[in-house]
């Protein structure tokens, strides 16, 4: 956990219409360690979904770079899995046709036996073991998602990239679908880069949060350290005598924070975002951040870290 | 219970059909009196005067001729005179011709336009322009050019089909789920191979759609183009039975055209089904 392995380098996105040019966001810095599980939260239209396909390839930034692994990308990449909001399966393959497209697209010369062999392996993997010749339309919504996670793992990436992967699914499967994932992610251990709308999902998941604040002009406020042990149970997670103080700080941003907080806050160095550390426990709340606070900061009210 | 629809709607069908032959049966039975006159004249009226005879043929009339040419559907006793086999025979290979070379232009065609905005553009107002013009109004051009009647025939079928499966091609691949084409691109599958494994599947039922639509209307073409160009196929057989006045094989003509034209579409819809995907 050192080192960058991701950094996204003062990237801009602007539509220009009729009425002129908007700026969904610009000016934004962002780096991530290799093995790191890092959640972005935020309001919708906020620009999450733009960041993430810029960073897979799919979209190009108007100014800026990202630079993964020591390169700057240029378009997309094996390297860099997706697994998509609407989990995109192609309807007319099966669930073990469309994990096989994944591998024999990164393996071109493996023969058919090798890639169904492989692709097998990750279907099991997810847990969907004598499915594997359903098509996707009578597959459940939990299911379907599932094989969108078979097929980013499926070719063994240097990193994840997932767009609100859950939303679609009811507590329960969502529940059963973060484990998986933050298993794979911890036994793997892959970079994972997420979108949630979800503080619960963001807080057992993440080491590190990125909170963003609305757009148009969005930016990144700050970055919030995930207190909690490695190995937390999404069941005990809200005994964590942090839980609380780290929840009611991302609630408070969305609710109010998210809204005041902008660009042109004083100090605010996009290069160069506060880091906050959830201090003690069972202390004041987080309420409006002070403006003149100091870079490496913590809560007002909470100790610094 | 919808079996018992199904059976309840035969039994209509059926029962509709009865009705509508009775009815053609009645209306074109001998009626008028039996007119008086000497043998010779009664020879040139022919049966409509001397037996009261309506020019119209029965339905019995109709059904024992058409026995008479399932019988020997493919004789040939020279240039006018062809089993009915022979003829339709003439027509299914003219319109497969035509329609296959379409297939053959259309969608690969279909393909470079839907993937490239700028051939899109370019292309559109010469598609425009081109799509209403009758197939039929090509075909003085298409003599004068070709000089051979029958592959003037073919040429009027190819250009009818074309626009359909063409602009349907050109829909499905422009409109193909960007997410599915997403899904490729983070796979690096080139475009050559996305093409194949993502547009062409997911373009699929679009397509076949369009090649449907061409079918049908090849097959409505192929009628009047041979009653132009005449030689040989069911539409100059209709067109020459006319001529002998015979409106017994005229009605068994537009029958069996009607019948072949139902085949042609259940075997396109039976391809439709094939690559249809629920989603
Ligand atoms: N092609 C486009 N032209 C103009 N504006 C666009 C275009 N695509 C996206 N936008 C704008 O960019 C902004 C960010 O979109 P984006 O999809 O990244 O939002 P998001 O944060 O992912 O939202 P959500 O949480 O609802 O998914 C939106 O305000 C949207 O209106
Ligand atoms: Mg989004």
């Amino acid at each position: 956990m050192s080192g960058k392995f991701v950094s996204i380098e003062g990237i801009a996105k602007r539509y220009s219409s009729a009425g002129g040019t908007t700026t969904i966001f610009e000016n934004l810095w962002l780096s991530m360690a290799r093995g790191e599980f890092a959640c972005v939260i935020g309001h919708s239209g906020c620009g999450k979904t733009t960041v993430l396909n810029i960073l897979a390839g799919l979209d190009e930034p108007s100014e800026g770079a990202v630079i993964v692994d020591g390169q700057a990308i240029s378009g997309t990449s094996l390297d860099r899995a997706v697994i998509f909001q609407s989990h995109a399966l192609l309807p007319w393959r099966t669930v073990l046709g469309n994990v096989s497209y994944a591998v024999s697209s990164k393996w071109r010369s493996w023969d058919r036996a090798k890639v169904r062999a492989h692709a097998q392996s990750f279907i099991d993997l997810v847990g969907l073991t004598g499915s594997e010749h359903k098509r996707p339309s009578e597959l459940s919504g939990g299911m379907k998602q599932r094989v969108g996670i078979a097929r980013a793992l499926s070719i063994t990436p240097k990193m994840m990239l997932m767009d609100e992967p859950f939303s679609a699914l009811d507590a329960l499967t969502r529940g059963t679908l973060q484990d998986e994932v933050r298993r794979i992610c911890l036994e793997t251990g892959q970079t994972a880069f997420m979108i949630t709308h979800d503080v619960d999902e963001a807080i057992y998941l993440a080491d590190k949060i990125f909170p963003m604040t609305n757009g148009p002009g969005a930016v990144l406020a700050e970055i919030v350290e995930n207190p909690l042990p490695r190995d937390r149970g999404r069941t005990d997670l809200h005994r964590h005598p942090l839980y609380y103080a780290l929840r009611n700080h991302i609630v408070d941003f969305l609710v109010t924070r998210s809204k005041t907080f902008a660009a042109g806050t004083p100090d605010h160095d996009p290069r160069n975002v506060p880091i906050v550390h959830i201090g003690k426990p069972g202390l004041a709340i987080a309420s409006d951040a002070k403006p003149e606070a100091p870079r490496e900061t913590s809560c007002p009210g909470q100790a610094r870290a | 219970m919808t079996s018992s629809l199904r059976v309840r709607a035969g039994l209509v069908s059926v029962a509709l059909l009865i009705a509508f032959l009775g009815i053609w049966h009645l209306a074109t039975r001998s009626t008028a009196p039996v007119a008086t006159m000497s043998p010779e004249y009664a020879k040139l009226m022919g049966l409509t005067a001397t037996q009261g005879k309506s020019a119209m043929p029965g339905p019995l009339d109709v059904g024992a001729k058409l026995w008479e040419h399932l019988k020997r559907p493919f004789y040939d006793n020279g240039p006018n005179d062809k089993g009915l086999g022979i003829q339709l025979a003439y027509s299914i290979a003219r319109v497969g011709t035509g329609y296959l070379l379409a297939v053959l232009v259309a969608i690969p065609l279909g393909f470079l336009i839907g993937m490239s905005p700028l051939l899109s553009k370019a292309l559109d107002p010469f598609i425009q322009v081109l799509k209403p013009i009758s197939p039929l109004a090509w075909m003085p051009l298409a003599l004068y050019t070709i000089k051979d009647s029958s592959i003037s025939a073919i040429f009027v079928i190819f250009i009818c089909s074309i626009w359909p499966m063409l602009l349907n091609t050109v829909f499905g691949v422009a409109s193909v789920r960007k997410e599915w084409i997403n899904v490729a691109r983070t796979l690096e599958v080139g475009t050559v191979r996305r093409a194949f494994t993502v547009i062409l599947p997911a373009a699929a039922p679009t397509i076949l759609t369009g090649m449907r639509i061409s079918i049908g209307i090849a097959w409505l073409v192929i009628v009047a183009a041979e009653m132009l160009v005449g030689g040989t196929g069911i539409g100059y057989f209709v067109w020459n039975e006319w001529n002998n006045l015979s409106i017994t094989n005229v009605i068994i003509a537009i029958l069996l055209i009607g019948i072949v034209g139902m085949l042609l579409d259940q075997i396109l819809a039976r391809f439709t089904r094939l690559v249809t995907f629920p989603e």
